[in-house]
């Protein structure tokens, strides 16, 4: 006779079966965690912030960022970050999306497969030697050679730097959307006799151009988000006046934030250290607004293809 | 105006063609654009030879100097002609660690709970979409959640702004990155091999132990690798977390911290003391090298991984 028991096997194995689902499950819920904690860390720092800083708008909005002087004015940082994140889309879209076109459309199966590893190298090259780079190399030989007698670290410098970090990034994401292109379209296209330029230009890039809008909202959320380069090129030391000139000296968000914690105007317990909270809370912001606009388009590419 | 008669429209259209057939034309506009592709490729390439080039000159004079060994093992000093990175390599050992014992483990078990236990509820896309946007936070922000849970209400744990918090915060980091790459790796394992193994009455978790992980294992791999060495390189939340750039007399794991990124960072710009045979640069430099031989290192260990990974996957 045949019982419900029999056909359930061994209870050990239904128990272990349990508790692997039920760790694997806390697991994924960690993630969740962290966001929450995210989250919390800074609401927490800018509460602690605005509790602290005296609430004069005259001093707090006067231009500039000098934490030690209670001139808080975001302005200042979120100009530097975005004039620094302008020059360096200027340097890593027509690199990177030049890379990702020759690799998609020309480069032969040989070429492509030596040239993307090369890439990927770059891709993984630390931020921190990119920065060294910049000083020692593009600022004496490149920057100040073109503008004589400009400063030897600026927001053209810190630009190009990051420039260089963000062309891989770039390449990667349009060369995917390029990819996702359907051969059908492109045979089409050659057989109606189209060339090769025409194809690629009319057909190719048109088909792909949600994922490369989606490329470039990436990589302007890494180049907003990037730190080293921009705290050691840009020529700030955590404080300054607004400036817009690519040829000056600037601050950047991330900047700010570093030198908050670890610079000169670190002092703990203070609103100059707490103002570190409420640059990463605008920070966290704008990042998570640019990536959420780039994953509605990159599912745009999935949709269609 | 006229209309042309059916006779002279077919022998203008006849002409026409012979003209488009027989005309030596060139492709102007297709040699302007592989040109101009070839450039960007080839510029591209020159930056990443250069960097490379200026960090290996950079670092002889420190190298030459100091020599490799002790430049290897011996503590920061006060002038460049005598320093070593050694506090650096401890840092960057016990961060890549922390990354090893803790992301790795928590982000695999995550990748195969949203693979092949969770169900298409609001809640498990919801954890997709998060894990989505945390690969998009900028590290620093990941200095700043370090920086107050672990150091500040983790203190017990941590004692502080020490290698154990940077570790812990470099393993947060990293995370999402384990996750997305242990997912992409287990989804592209065939489902008829879980068929199989369901089908001869195995448990959820015996396929997955049995068939799936051995299957999605060198991609699970490859993203485990690319995410050590991005922990190696990153410097940012370092800073916010406090390491140390100055002198640092002896490594403890519940003291004062630095790693080998931080150390560039602090050289790269410093100015050499009066006398001295090689410049703070130079060591960055040397640093750098090192730091570089790690981070290609692991690097190219994953684009091999998977190399090898896609060959098989075509080859089946």
């Amino acid at each position: 006779m045949l019982t419900i028991d029999d056909l359930q096997g061994s209870r050990k194995r239904r128990n272990r079966e349990r508790s692997m689902r039920r760790l694997f499950q806390v697991a994924a819920i960690v993630s969740i965690v962290i966001s929450a904690l995210i989250l919390f860390t800074l609401f927490r720092g800018t509460f602690d912030f605005f509790s602290k800083i005296d609430w004069d708008f005259s001093k707090l909005k006067d231009t500039g960022w000098f934490p030690r002087r209670s001139r808080y004015d975001l302005s200042t940082i979120i100009v530097g970050s975005i004039v620094i994140g302008l020059i360096s889309l200027i340097v890593a879209v027509p690199f990177g999306l030049g890379v990702a076109v020759y690799l998609s459309e020309y480069a032969s199966r040989r070429v492509r497969t030596v040239v993307k590893p090369v890439i990927e190298l770059l891709a993984g090259m630390p931020s921190v030697v990119v920065g060294y780079f910049a000083l020692t190399f593009i600022s004496p030989e490149i920057t100040q050679q073109i503008f004589s007698g400009s400063r030897d670290r600026n927001m053209l410098l810190a630009g190009l730097g990051i420039g260089i970090l963000v062309i891989p990034i770039m390449a990667s994401v349009s060369e995917d959307a390029l990819r996702s292109v359907p051969g059908s379209l492109r045979e089409a296209s050659y057989g109606i006799g189209a060339k090769k330029v025409t194809t690629v230009t009319k057909v190719v890039l048109p088909a792909a151009v949600s994922g490369l809008v989606a490329a470039f909202i990436i990589a302007a959320s890494r180049a907003i988000g990037e730190t080293l380069v921009a705290s050691m090129a840009a020529g700030l030391d955590g404080s300054g006046p607004f400036a817009l000139s690519p040829l000056d000296a600037g601050l950047t968000m991330t900047g700010a934030m570093t030198n908050a914690a670890g610079g000169t105007d670190s002092v703990q317990g203070q609103a100059p250290f707490y103002a570190l909270y409420l640059v990463g809370f605008v920070l966290f912001v704008i990042t998570l607004v640019l990536n959420m606009i780039g994953a509605r388009f990159v599912r745009r590419v999935r949709q269609q293809y | 105006m006229a209309l042309a008669t059916p006779a002279t429209g077919a022998t203008s259209a006849a002409a026409v063609v012979r003209q488009q057939l027989t005309r030596r034309s060139t492709d102007v506009a297709g040699i302007v654009m592989l040109v101009t592709l070839l450039f960007t490729l080839l510029v591209t390439l020159a930056v990443l030879a250069t960097l490379l080039g200026q960090v290996v000159s950079g670092a002889r004079p420190a190298f030459a100097e100091v020599g490799v060994g002790n430049f290897l093992s011996r503590t920061i000093g006060s002038s460049p002609d005598t320093s070593g990175i050694f506090p650096g390599l401890y840092g960057s050992f016990f961060i890549g660690l922390g990354v090893i014992l803790v992301a790795v483990p928590l982000g695999i078990g995550a990748a195969i709970y949203l693979e092949e236990y969770a169900t298409n509820s609001w809640f498990n896309r919801f954890i997709q979409v998060n894990i989505r946007n945390l690969a998009g936070v900028p590290a620093v922000v990941y200095g700043v959640l370090g920086l107050l849970i672990f150091t500040e209400y983790l203190d017990v744990l941590t004692g502080g702004s020490t290698v154990i918090a940077a570790a812990l915060t470099m393993a947060v980091l990293v995370l999402p990155i384990v996750i997305i790459t242990s997912m992409e790796a287990i989804r592209a394992v065939p489902s008829g091999l879980r068929d199989a193994g369901y089908g001869v009455g195995a448990s959820r978790w015996e396929v997955t132990r049995d068939h799936v992980l051995p299957y999605a294992a060198p991609g699970i791999l490859t993203g485990t690798v690319l995410s050590i060495a991005r922990a190696l390189g990153e410097a940012a939340p370092l800073i916010i977390l406090g390491a140390i750039t100055g002198l640092l007399g002896d490594t403890s794991m519940r003291g004062a911290f630095t790693a080998l990124p931080m150390l560039i960072f602090a050289w790269s710009g410093r100015s050499a003391p009066p006398g001295s045979e090689t410049t703070w640069a130079n060591s960055a430099a040397a640093a750098g090298l090192t730091l570089l031989v790690l981070v290609l290192f692991f690097n190219a260990a994953a684009i091999v991984l998977r190399n090898r990974f896609e060959k098989k996957r075509t080859g089946t």
